[in-house]
């Protein structure tokens, strides 16, 4: 399989009042096609950094972060937003799902700026809400669903627009066993029946079990890799 | 689901905030119209007054009079077509609330030169044959209930005495900004009770009226008009009509000027208002403009939902006021004493300042939020907990 993310000797910093805080170091990083990496580490150690690096919502200080061969690290603000739409899927701890908007209109939201039309937007829609196993509660609020069910209909609404990428930030770490462990078994699935990449940041040892890469992160350094 | 249903559900996400924000709106374009109207209606007159009519008055004051015997001097000046006169009477109907014009004219010429107070001939002819009646507006007829025949008493102040008028003409406005709350009486009957009873104050007139062929030509005609009583007893100021009611006007600038810039104000005052409530709103979603960009939603799409949102909320809430400011002012108007604003209506412009106002406010206020939306990054949105 090749590299479809390649991080090349990345580093970032963060300014504040003239101070500068180094929050990753020279990292070099690739991931294939296909494959499904938990980033692991202590609070603090640059691990979501680097997520936000791959995923095109933070830039690099120095080096290169190459996505299925466009190099994002050099495209502006409205190229990226449109590069993101395309390409990756964002599955947050919080869930952040629109209070005012149901599972359903939630779900619709990344394809709203496409060209589809209604009716293939509702298709797009409930074939996400299906392999989410939602499609009954479809016309629920972000309220009147479980922590669990709304991580679903993010999730939904990650996988969407069909992006190669999906990336994860502590996507079980608001959520009781039960439904962390759902929330895994559907990740595992797009991995393994969509082929969905997959680059997941947890605490959770046994939330990174299910991973096929276990990358760690300690002061904005990569430490080891566990297979 | 289109973007449109995201901002009408982001409007009213908080319906206390929005329904309050709304009304505030509403409220403040309801004072908006009602103090613009006020204002245009204090222009009425001027609106109203005749471009081919000009108005000589005494150069002192418009409060002294003009010797009559000017009238054949005025008529003689090229290029003017009639010369009629009229007299401040004053007095009291019945109670001194009832405001009213009651003036002394000359009732041969005065129908000639404002035709657009439309006299029916009969009664026209019975005014003119009968020295102590009266001729009034339709306004006056109705809200008094007179008609034809009855009598008018009035109790002078500037005339002294009790004057009894018999009512043998109702005119009728020709125009909508025509004043229809007119008392006219025959100046000749008022000059002979004066050569009686005070000579000294016959033969004088308040102001002539004087009916020109060409509007053009009326600053000549005005020079022409005061070069010959240069140098009287009583020099002359000769003026178009609109410029005569304009420097009535003037008398209350201080007033209009400050209708004007409080209707302004409260304008500027809801414009705080909204940016208050699109600043709370925006910053509340800082989380929800990160995600949204992260999901491929652009600046401009951002300001478009903004933009949109603040829109919505001002057309509502202008929308609501001006709906309701027609039946307020119409309202108001029965409350204001008929005579004193001879039209008092919202004026086309009032809309147009209105609408105008409403999407003024609108783009204003969302300013801010769209500047604060657009410059926060991604990753410090996400974090945003406020």
């Amino acid at each position: 399989m090749a590299d479809i993310i390649q991080v090349k000797n990345v580093s970032k910093s963060y300014w504040r009042d003239s101070i500068e805080t180094s929050v990753l170091h020279d990292i070099s990083l690739d991931i294939k096609e296909g494959e499904f990496m938990a980033l692991m580490g202590p609070s603090g150690s640059g691990k979501t950094t680097l997520l936000n690096l791959i995923s095109g919502i933070d830039k690099p200080t120095r080096g290169e972060i190459i996505i299925n061969g466009t190099d994002i690290s050099r495209l502006n603000e409205s190229s990226l937003a449109k590069w993101r739409s395309n390409n990756i899927g964002f599955v947050f701890q919080f869930y952040n799902l629109i209070p005012v908007l149901t599972a359903f209109e939630n779900v619709e939201l990344p394809i709203l700026l496409t060209k589809l039309s209604k009716a293939e937007r509702k298709q797009h829609v409930e074939t996400a809400l299906n392999i989410v196993g939602l499609n009954d509660r479809m016309d629920h609020y972000p309220k009147q669903l479980s922590g669990g069910q709304e991580q679903r209909v993010a999730i939904a609404r990650a996988i969407v627009t069909d992006p190669v990428i999906l990336v994860a930030d502590e996507p079980t770490g608001d959520l009781d066993r039960n439904s962390a462990g759902e929330i895994l078994i559907l990740m595992e699935r797009l991995n393994q029946e969509f082929n969905k990449t997959i680059l997941m940041v947890t605490h959770d040892p046994h939330a990174a079990s299910k991973a096929h890469v276990i990358r760690h992160l300690e002061k904005g350094d990569l430490i080891q890799e566990t297979v | 689901m289109k973007i449109l249903k995201l901002i009408f559900k982001n409007s009213f996400r908080h319906k206390l905030r929005t329904t309050l924000t709304i009304f505030g709106i509403s409220i403040a374009v309801i004072a908006f119209g009602l103090l613009r109207t006020v204002v245009t209606a204090w222009y009425s007159s001027v609106k109203a007054a005749s471009a081919n009519r000009l108005i000589v008055r005494q150069s002192v004051s418009f409060i002294f009079p003009l010797p009559y015997s000017y009238r054949e001097k005025i008529a003689q000046v090229p290029g003017v077509k009639e010369v009629t006169f009229a007299n401040w009477f004053g007095g009291t109907y019945i109670d001194k609330n009832n405001f009213f014009a009651r003036l002394a004219v000359d009732a041969d010429t005065y129908f000639e030169v404002y035709n657009e107070f439309v006299l029916p001939k009969d009664q026209l002819d019975t005014f003119k044959k009968e020295r102590n009646s009266c001729v009034i507006g339709a306004d006056i007829a109705k809200k008094y209930h007179l008609k034809l025949g009855d009598v008018m008493t009035l109790d002078g102040d500037i005339y002294p005495g009790r004057w009894e008028f018999v009512v043998r003409g109702i005119y009728q406005p020709k125009f909508k900004s025509t004043d229809a709350m007119q008392m006219l009486f025959h100046w000749s009957y008022l000059d002979e009770t004066m050569k009686q009873e005070m000579p000294g104050r016959a033969g004088d007139v308040g102001w002539f009226v004087v009916l020109i062929n060409d509007p053009a030509q009326s600053a000549s005609i005005s020079n022409q008009i005061d070069g010959i009583f240069n140098n009287s007893t009583a020099e002359t100021k000769t003026e178009t009509e609109a410029a005569f009611q304009q420097g009535f006007i003037q008398s209350s600038s201080a007033i209009i000027t400050s209708m004007n810039f409080i209707s302004f104000v409260i304008i500027g005052i809801i414009m705080l208002v909204l940016g208050n409530t699109m600043i709370m709103s925006a910053r509340e979603r800082t989380r929800e403009y990160a995600v949204l960009k992260t999901l491929g939603f652009s600046g401009k799409h951002l300001a478009g939902i903004i933009l949109g949102e603040s829109l919505l909320i001002s057309f509502l809430g202008g929308g609501i006021g001006l709906l309701l400011t027609f039946p307020i002012v119409s309202g108001f108007s029965q409350f204001i004493p008929k005579g004193i604003f001879p039209v008092f209506e919202i004026e086309p412009i009032t809309i147009i300042f209105s609408c105008g106002s409403a999407i003024l406010i609108g783009i204003v206020a969302a300013l801010f939020p769209i500047q604060r939306a657009l410059t926060t990054k991604i990753v410090d949105g996400i974090r945003f907990s406020g």
